[in-house]
């Protein structure tokens, strides 16, 4: 379908409607997008741009704001990046 | 990384209600106005465009601004002041240097989260954060939703998400009945916002909707499995796939502070045309006191005509700005937190995200730079965004200075901030 994206989480193929972001798709694959200073999982909290707790490594650059990309078709998403 | 010049008669950060009225206004009168915005779609938070459907009134807005020839930089996060008259940005890979006459700062706010045991769960999120996630292309149908909370956003996040296919488990808003009710007659002078309480009343039908009532805990393996609440005294166990929090909203005033406008109790301080204290810089929308959509629009307005030199159409919106004003007075009034939520924090809760900072190193410390200092609290990504209004709530802190870059921001762009220092200053091993 044009409309949808296809993109990976951690490995795993993941569809989402144009115009999603990384951070749906990560929320739809996975139940955390990074883990903490001292190891615990965290996942999107303001959803906005601002907590940076929705982090995560896309297409090999770390510490993406999730939230604020939008997904793009072969996008590779992966929330296993230590701090 | 390539650094773009570009220049303003009037250059607008921050893209919703306020901004996109403010850039509209200014460019009716044929003044070269940019808008820049952090998100990759103009709207701000409560004209999110979404998936499912574009919002009418950012699209009207935004066709308003491209008819009218206003350069929309969207996906630009504004990091640095390097001049009275010059902005730093970054934008993809681009560095951009904003030159204006005019500035808005149109910055809108964030929401209020409190700790409590559980509140850092993966799927405890914002209510506004929920809500975004799901305009953003999540798909909550089927999942079971505890909204908690104060303020009217719980309400209008609530159906957002029902329509959507959610469950909503339970609404509890820690306000007490009698406030919401006094809140509710308070109302009727204004014809919009019943007509909304009304939508809002027929879209929660049978949602169960509790007063004086708050989260204490969150449980949970490695993800959110229940809430615990507390109504009537007592402390209800509820199973959810999310919690969406939120506890009123904190403005965004740290760029104001940055460009050294003068603040008051948290808010930047406005005259009768919205300008701060510092000439040419105006101010519009939430950073200038929390009011809502229609106040921000109106506010925005005022500052769009006022920076395009047109004091006489900014002036002919005061008594409509009057009386949103007390609206929002009004609103402060009802949802004003109770103490009780200064004590939801077990000695191990973090309250620092970003840094991991527990509550009992926190509790000893005797102000937010002691804390910064001895605990790195506030020092992560976020900047103290998240726990500088917590700490302030819990502890009485008052946060100190902002400065320069007020995002992380890539090494490329702290590159070009040294250089200005340092003339001769140079990057190695970056281009």
């Amino acid at each position: 379908m044009p409309d949808e994206i296809t993109l990976t989480v951690n490995g795993q193929s993941v569809r989402m409607p144009l115009g999603a972001t990384v951070a749906a798709a990560i929320t739809a694959a996975s139940t955390y997008c990074r883990h903490s200073v001292s190891g615990e999982p965290r996942s999107v909290l303001c959803g906005m741009g601002i907590c940076f707790e929705c982090r995560a490594e896309i297409d090999g650059r770390p510490h993406q704001r999730s939230c604020q990309i939008l997904c793009s078709p072969g996008m590779r998403v992966s929330t296993q990046g230590n701090e | 990384m390539m650094t773009a010049e570009k220049q303003f008669d009037v250059l607008v950060v921050g893209g919703g209600p306020a901004g996109l009225a403010a850039a509209s206004c200014a460019a009716e009168h044929g003044v070269r106005v940019g808008l820049i915005d952090d998100n990759p779609a103009l709207g701000g938070q409560i004209w999110r465009q979404g998936i499912a459907g574009a919002n009418s009134e950012a699209e009207s807005w935004t066709r308003k601004l491209r008819s009218a020839g206003v350069e929309i930089l969207c996906g630009a996060r504004v990091f640095d002041h390097l001049a009275p008259d010059l902005l730093r940005a970054e934008m993809h890979d681009e560095l951009l240097e904003l030159r204006y006459r005019k500035l808005v700062i149109a910055t809108g706010a964030r929401e209020r989260f409190l700790p409590f045991p559980g509140w850092t769960l993966p799927n405890v999120m914002g209510a506004g954060g929920l809500q975004a996630l799901v305009k953003s292309g999540y798909s909550v149908a089927g999942k079971k939703v505890l909204v908690a909370g104060t303020g009217p956003l719980l309400l209008a996040v609530a159906a957002y998400l029902r329509a959507h296919g959610a469950e909503i488990a339970m609404i509890c808003e820690q306000a007490t009945f009698w406030r919401l009710t006094k809140f509710g007659f308070s109302l009727l002078k204004y014809r919009d916002k019943i007509a909304r309480a009304r939508s809002l009343r027929k879209d929660l039908t049978r949602v169960p909707f509790s007063t004086g009532s708050w989260p204490v805990a969150a449980e949970g393996d490695g993800v959110l499995q229940a809430a615990l609440i507390s109504r009537g005294g007592r402390i209800e166990k509820i199973a959810c796939n999310f919690l969406a929090c939120g506890f009123h909203l904190v403005p965004n005033t740290e760029l104001a502070a940055l460009l050294g406008c003068r603040l008051r109790q948290g808010f930047v301080e406005v005259d009768h045309v919205q300008e701060t204290s510092m000439t040419g810089i105006f101010c519009a929308g939430e950073p200038t006191g929390i009011g809502g959509v229609e106040l921000s629009v109106v506010e925005g307005q005022i500052a769009g005509h006022a920076t395009a030199g047109h004091e006489d159409l900014a002036r002919s919106f005061l008594p409509i700005r009057q009386k949103l004003r007390k609206f929002a007075d009004a609103l402060d009034r009802t949802f004003a937190l109770r103490p009780e939520l200064r004590e939801l924090a077990a000695a191990e809760t973090i309250i620092c995200r970003c840094e991991d900072v527990t509550y009992d190193r926190l509790k000893v410390q005797t102000s937010w730079r002691a804390a910064k200092l001895q605990t790195r609290c506030g020092m992560g990504p976020c900047q103290g965004r998240i726990c500088g209004s917590q700490t302030e709530f819990l502890f009485g802190w008052s946060p100190d200075s902002v400065r320069p870059p007020i995002f992380p921001t890539r090494v490329e762009s702290l590159g070009a901030m040294l250089r200005d220092v340092e003339p001769e200053y140079e990057m190695r091993g970056q281009q």
